[in-house]
């Protein structure tokens, strides 16, 4: 059993190994976190445009469908029969004017209810269920649904505080910003790397790693981080968005800064410069935009690519990358396939992205066999989780850990939130 | 002008043992002047969806895509081996579709099944060598294993 005493600091600042490798740690993660008071993103209006449009999704471990009703109302429900705890809904996405689980074919509509329960007074007066069934009691278990211009959150917690204020005005603002027009989905693709959930979600906090890792980007002048930039939170720090502007440094300062990491920056240019050129859309310059949902969703922009990441855990040990790539309806085919040619910075084949894969692989290796010795977490300094106007950091990991440790029950008295 | 099907079974043999041998340059040369590569996820193709895991519609971008394999990307440190089956030919032999296997050997020896699927090509003569115009690699294994690096 873990308890608050697990911190070996207040701040944050290391955090024990065991966190990304014990079994029992995980189940208390779906229980407290996934069904939790969070919002978890579920996926897009844009993808169930018609009433009896579904699509299958996760919420933490817990297979979900959401689909659109005939009051065009968006539910979401927990995808298992009442019955014995079968998939109702096998494929991924389709149209629908119910839900039958094939096993027994019990029957809900799409709003979760059970509506038909096959040979439910049995043949001929034997068998059959006991006329006290008690048919609204065994309806699909229903998430609250959230919508943020298109973007569907749900939540297990009828407790949960309102999506707009779980997410917090500078995270409400992002939203916004991407989702200012209508979406359209241009492509699916799925990751699996060999390591705990967690370790994915800190990455997407890690401002750091950018430029270190993904070499890719100073190498070919995508994106440095002597670039005007930094990280932003709510106000619980749960949530993140990393942020930098196009063009906000020069060559000279860059090589400067860079010369004592091992990072080639020679502005080696590309045949197809427009491969990481950036367009602006709008007027805040801003060329990567990356915006953590607490716990398990990432929306992107790296330069015109556009993306939502889902974090989809596949036990303590391997956890599932699910990223829809996005354009807009009204974009013209021209910036259609500008969009397409940047697909390839970002997903498992990623220019800029594919590198996380193995780096959350050799951390879980290594740590695996020490669950007490700890990680450290310390760039822009311990304490106080804030704001940071630089891009040197990783700040963000420590306010996840913060609201994690409340949300497992496992905060220690004084810890820095 | 046919082609022989005796020279597309060796352009594929050639194809999957350059990438296996990470004779990348003399792999990209198995290519024409004006080309595209795609590996599209069954998820997306099926769907009528158009986002591409890799699109290089440009030999230059090809080019760059190895040049950035070889220069920035870091990648799980690995052995590819390439199985390319019996491939469909068209009569004219210049469309050609092949199902393929990439098993990945990490550095102490264990191996697994990376990625299967369907090779699309659309070939063309340049003199008298045969290379790919248009290669659609058509992925079933479309949860990639840790991350795609090195060219299927």
């Amino acid at each position: 059993m873990i308890t608050a005493e697990i911190w070996p600091t207040l701040d944050y600042s290391r955090v024990p190994y065991r966190f990304y490798h014990d079994d029992e740690i995980y189940g208390l993660e779906q229980e407290r976190v996934f069904h939790g008071p969070v919002w978890s993103f579920l996926g897009l209006d844009a993808e169930i445009p018609k009433p009896g449009d579904f699509r299958a999704t996760y919420v933490g471990a817990t297979p979900v469908i959401f689909n659109r009703d005939h009051s065009g109302a968006v539910r979401a429900f927990v995808n298992r029969c009442a019955h014995r705890g079968a998939l109702v809904r096998r494929e991924l996405s389709g149209n629908a004017e119910q839900h039958i689980c094939i096993y027994h074919q019990w029957c809900y509509s799409l709003d979760g209810t059970l509506t038909a329960i096959p040979f439910r007074r049995g043949i001929r007066g034997k068998g059959g269920l006991d006329a006290s069934f008690d048919m609204r009691a065994h309806g699909l278990r229903q998430l609250r649904v959230g919508n943020i211009d298109g973007a569907l959150f749900g939540t297990f917690d009828e407790n949960a505080e309102p999506l707009e204020d779980y997410l917090g005005a500078p995270i409400l603002a992002q939203l916004h910003r991407l989702f200012d027009r209508p979406v359209r989905v241009l492509g699916y693709n799925r990751q699996r790397i060999r390591g705990n959930w967690k370790l994915y979600a800190e990455n997407t906090r890690d401002n750091y790693h950018a430029s270190l890792l993904h070499e890719f980007l100073v190498t070919f002048g995508l994106d440095r981080s002597t670039q005007t930039g930094g990280v932003k939170m709510d106000p619980r720090h749960r949530h993140n968005i990393t942020w930098a502007e196009a063009g906000s440094d020069t060559d000279d300062f860059a090589r400067e800064a860079y010369s004592n990491a091992r990072v080639r920056n020679d502005s080696l240019s590309l045949q197809e410069p427009a491969l990481v050129a950036f367009r602006p859309e709008r007027t805040d310059n801003l060329n990567i935009a990356i915006t953590s949902v607490f716990p398990s969703a990432v929306f992107v922009q790296i330069s015109n690519s556009l993306a939502v990441r889902q974090i989809r855990p596949r036990g303590v040990d391997e956890v599932e990358i699910f990223q829809t790539m996005l354009g807009y309806e009204d974009d013209p085919p021209e910036m259609t396939l500008h969009r397409l040619r940047q697909a390839n910075l970002v997903g498992p084949a990623g220019l800029v992205s594919m590198e996380d894969g193995e780096a959350i692989e050799i951390v879980h290796r290594a740590s695996k066999p020490d669950p007490d010795r700890t990680t450290v977490i310390e760039l822009g300094g311990g304490g106080v989780i804030s704001d940071r106007d630089y891009r040197v950091t990783d700040v963000p990991l420590r306010g996840f850990w913060s609201y994690y440790a409340e949300l497992m029950d496992i905060e220690p008295a004084g810890a820095v939130r | 002008m046919t082609v022989e099907h005796a020279a597309v079974w060796e352009l594929l043999a050639d194809y999957g043992a350059l990438i296996d041998m990470m004779k990348f340059d003399e792999w990209l040369d198995l290519f024409g002047a004006e080309c595209r590569y795609q590996i599209m996820p069954r998820e997306d193709l099926e769907r009528g969806l158009p986002a591409a895991l890799v699109l290089c519609d440009s030999r230059a971008m090809l080019d760059d895509r190895i040049r950035a394999l070889r220069e920035a990307n870091k990648y799980n440190i690995h052995t590819d081996r390439h199985i390319i089956g019996l491939p469909r030919i068209s009569n004219d032999g210049l469309a050609v579709e092949a199902p393929f296997a990439v098993y990945q050997t990490d550095q102490e020896g264990e191996t697994r099944l990376f990625a299967t699927g369907i090779y699309r090509d659309q070939l063309e003569l340049a003199g008298a060598r045969l290379k790919i115009r248009d290669k659609l690699i058509l992925l079933d294994t479309f949860a990639i294993p840790s991350l795609l690096a090195t060219p299927l």
